[in-house]
């Protein structure tokens, strides 16, 4: 099946439902998405899929064929996502960085979408765990695109 | 593969003082044109003398320098990056006194190798050891690069190496305006004798260490650049998933469909492993699958199998069993006759106090990718907190010599204690075997629900307190006796007569001025495979101790700041850093008081002294549908001297959320000897919305630097649960808070 990621189309040799994860990291062998629970509990695995931040881990790659999926690889190609890029930067906001490809994707998806998010809006839509515990400083570099 | 001291000594053994001095038989060697630094230290002398079981071989220590033509540096650390920010750390120290500005700086974590034995002459990332023990070593790798570039450069310029001076990346001749990059002169220095001696930089000279230097690998990891050992790949790869017993020490004996398993899409093979069956394929995906439809009939250990998991065993069960272990167990600390002066009190106080087991969550899998080479070689990408350890085990597993294997350490997801070797909790021997029964590279990665189900478990902890108090209210007399097994005599050996520093640490060890005093450790052997989780000891004694502290503030009619205020009259630092979080929090209350939101709050507070490190915590706390908020942390530690005040305060945030998620939420439960939980559906961890604001006050106190990334934990639950009783009046004594409704306040 053909799935188009971050632009390109790959031609995809796998079961249907297969995780777009695995994909993402195995098929296509782009690892910046990872892998952390696979249930959709920690949000490490988030990619966009047609705008909306997706949890990869539990998305059968058949139901994706057709829509453009972007990876935490093409974030610096939009320009929301290079301010959200920049933002972490400034707030040096990776510890162990492992779950802040979702953290980035997440806050692009929402900063997209809504550009001046509410505090309430932020936390509804930041949920991915961080076992480093970043959270504050995620909300930080989220809050000062938001009110930049 | 039961003990690991052969390889490794017990971190409370280690030296807190500084490394030996450099010593003058350095040697240097030239690869490439790149400057390439090794640097000698003194044999068989001081550190011996500070770590008696590590004089085995001769304590040396050394760095690796790379200076290329372009003026960038590589350095290979002796410690791996997972998240704690020593990479940068050691950047910012080398580059110090090598004059490059961090930022230029590459950073990888060395192979194994005799040159980076830096903490206290052996080598491993934990204990919040690395900075503190490897500065002044990495400072004098960097100040002897220096040296030797200026030597080089007064050869190339016919000019006295006194007239020359650096500036960040460059030598000048400010007589002649000339300058020299570090880059064209590297090829030059390498080929010079390492110096017989260098002058360090004056602290108040320093441009790099004791600035909020920004972290390098910040920007890769924004990006999905980051390689961690579970991206690993290489050519002609296969992928590995396990299905392991579920109870431990149980063995694979049939599969009643394998069939079925070998027809599934990319099968490349089924095997059988000590204690587990693995799915070699293309894709980990299908691997994983077919494992997990593989049918397994599993077979009990033999009898008399070493520590086998018993089918009746559950974490109530382990409980129950620590609580009934008679004392007095075995004196880790004794000051004068508490039994007696509590014989004669006022007033007793006693309470028992429990922690259960924990996992440790870090957000990367474990994997571990395999390859044997044509020429009988072994590569092994592997997430490690100490290459050698992994060399000895790795070397054990696929039967050849240690030379014959390259150890990589790729930076960790997430680590805080789980990268040890902990028995059956490590997927290496398991890739080496796949990879030798299939003749190709192999990468095997444990499913998150393999890892809830090997991971090495911070112990279930439990303390009985007695305290007497005198006629005025004021504790005169302590008894307290941790009962369990620690992970540092598990994994390190143990000494028949002595308690095990990890399981009394906290509860020993505190300030506070009470004259008599008795702390013991009643080991009861657990059946579970324990390890080091991020503060070890501390992560639950300071909970039971100064949580059983405010009990006795409570019973003798004190305020428990004041108190410990009075406790700590003879101890200038921990007074001065106990008035600092009290400032840093606008001044001591305890409440309940009226917050601007018209909610009910209270106050905790709370001590450590963890890892060389002294920490007060104040935490401030509301109840939310009978739940525990916490609103606000404030943190003043004080570890002596600081290399980069932005990772401490990064690091303080880290550990405040850690400790927060253990007190609020995180149990592993056993029942018939299986974990129950298997994913983190199961074993919640902290989410964002219940982390509080934290404010952090780094004091400098010029004691000798202790540790960064441990300390900030120990004293969250604590002052938490403090706060709790403030508000409420309930008393917490056991973890988590989970367990517990809490009353509308």
């Amino acid at each position: 099946m053909d799935v188009i990621i971050n632009g390109k189309t790959h031609q995809v040799q796998t079961e249907d439902d297969t995780p777009l994860l695995w994909v993402i990291r195995d098929e296509l062998g782009m690892t910046g998405t990872k892998y952390g629970c696979g249930i959709a509990q920690c949000g490490a695995c988030t990619v966009l899929i047609d705008g909306q931040p997706t949890r990869s881990c539990v998305t059968p790659v058949g139901s994706v064929a057709g829509q453009n999926i972007t990876t935490i690889e093409a974030v610096t190609e939009d320009a929301v996502g290079r301010r959200v890029v920049e933002a972490w930067v400034v707030h040096q906001v990776p510890q162990c960085g492992y779950c802040q490809s979702g953290q980035v994707m997440a806050a692009t998806a929402l900063l997209k979408q809504n550009p001046k998010p509410s505090e309430q809006e932020i936390a509804s839509a930041m949920v991915n765990l961080c076992r480093c515990g970043t959270y504050n400083a995620i909300a930080a570099a989220v809050r000062q695109i938001a009110q930049g | 593969m039961n003990s690991l001291h052969d390889e490794f000594i017990p971190v409370s053994d280690l030296p807190e003082g500084r490394p030996a001095n450099l010593s003058r038989r350095g040697f240097l060697g030239a690869s490439l044109g790149a400057l390439v630094l090794g640097v000698t230290l003194p044999g068989a002398g001081a550190l011996a003398q500070n770590a008696a079981t590590a004089a085995k071989s001769a304590p040396r220590v050394s760095a690796f320098l790379e200076i290329r033509t372009d003026g960038s540096v590589l350095l290979r650390s002796p410690f791996v990056e997972g998240g704690q920010g020593v990479s940068t750390a050691m950047a910012q120290i080398v580059g110090e006194e090598l004059d490059v500005d961090p930022a230029n700086f590459t950073v990888e974590c060395a192979p194994p190798g005799s040159d980076y034995q830096v903490v206290g002459g052996r080598r491993f990332t934990g204990g919040s050891f690395s900075v503190r023990s490897s500065y002044e070593t990495m400072r004098r790798v960097g100040a002897s690069a220096r040296q030797m570039l200026l030597q080089a450069a007064a050869s190339r310029l016919k000019v006295p190496v006194a007239s020359l001076s650096t500036e960040p990346g460059r030598v000048l001749h400010a007589a002649s305006g000339r300058a020299l990059g570090y880059g064209a002169l590297a090829a030059d220095a390498a080929a010079l004798p390492v110096p017989e001696d260098v002058t360090l930089r004056e602290d108040k000279d320093f441009r790099w260490i004791g600035k909020p230097v920004a972290r390098l690998d910040v920007r890769g990891k924004s990006v999905g650049k980051a390689a961690y050992a579970i991206d690993m790949q290489v050519d002609g790869m296969l992928r590995a998933a396990v299905q392991h017993a579920p109870r431990l020490d149980l063995e694979p004996a049939a599969f009643t469909n394998e069939a079925e398993v070998k027809a599934m899409p990319g099968v490349h093979s089924i095997h059988r492993l000590p204690g587990a069956v693995a799915v070699v394929a293309d894709r980990w995906w299908r691997a994983r699958r077919a494992v997990e439809t593989l049918q397994v009939t599993w077979t009990d250990a033999a009898p008399g199998t070493r520590r086998a998991m018993p089918s009746d065993f559950s974490s109530e069960g382990r409980r129950a069993q620590l609580a009934a272990a008679p004392g007095p167990g075995i004196a880790a600390e004794t000051v004068r006759d508490a039994a007696a002066t509590l014989e004669g009190a006022a007033k007793t106080v006693t309470a028992t106090y429990d922690a259960p087991y924990l996992a440790h969550g870090q957000l990367e899998p474990p994997s571990a990718l395999a390859r044997f080479n044509d020429d009988g070689t072994l590569d092994l990408w592997l997430p490690n907190q100490a290459p050698e350890m992994f060399l000895a085990r790795a070397a054990k597993a696929a039967g050849i010599p240690a030379e014959k294997i390259k150890i990589h350490s790729p930076m960790l997801g997430g680590f805080f204690g789980r990268h040890f070797i902990y028995e059956t909790a490590n997927p290496f021997p398991q890739a080496i075997l796949l990879s030798k029964a299939v003749g190709r590279p192999v990468k095997l990665i444990w499913s998150r629900e393999e890892e809830f189900l090997r991971d090495a478990l911070r112990p279930m902890g439990f303390v009985r307190f007695r305290a007497g108090l005198d006629a005025n209210g004021l504790p005169i007399a302590l008894e307290a006796e941790a009962v369990g097994e620690g992970p540092r005599d598990r994994w390190f050996g143990r000494k028949p007569d002595a308690a095990d520093g990890s399981a009394v640490e906290g509860i020993s060890g505190k300030p506070y001025a009470i004259p008599s005093r008795r702390i013991a450790h009643v080991l009861v052997d657990d059946p579970a495979i324990i390890g080091f989780w991020r503060s070890v000891g501390h992560s639950m004694n300071d909970f039971f101790y100064e949580t059983f502290f405010d009990e006795v503030a409570d019973a003798g009619q004190q305020d428990p700041y004041d108190l410990r205020l009075q406790l700590l009259a003879d101890k200038p630092r921990h007074k001065a850093l106990l008035q600092a979080v009290g400032d840093l929090s606008g001044g001591w209350k305890r409440g309940p008081f009226t917050a601007p939101d018209d909610g009910k709050r209270a106050r905790g507070v709370a001590m450590a002294s963890p890892f060389g490190s002294e920490v007060a915590t104040i935490a401030e706390v509301s109840l939310k549908d009978g739940a525990v908020a916490v609103h606000d942390v404030w943190v003043a530690i004080d570890p002596g001297r600081i290399v980069n005040p932005g990772i401490i305060e990064a690091q303080v945030n880290s550990a405040v959320a850690l400790g927060l998620s253990s007190a609020l939420l995180e149990e592993v439960v056993y029942a018939k000897g299986v974990p129950q939980a298997r994913n983190f559906d199961g074993y919640p961890i902290l989410p964002p919305d219940r982390m509080p604001r934290v404010h952090v006050r780094i004091v400098e106190s010029g004691a000798p630097m202790g540790g960064i990334g441990e300390p900030g934990l120990p004293g969250v639950p604590p002052a938490v649960a403090n706060a709790v009783a403030a508000l409420t009046g309930q008393r917490i004594r056991s973890l988590p808070f989970s367990k517990m409704k809490f009353g509308d306040t």
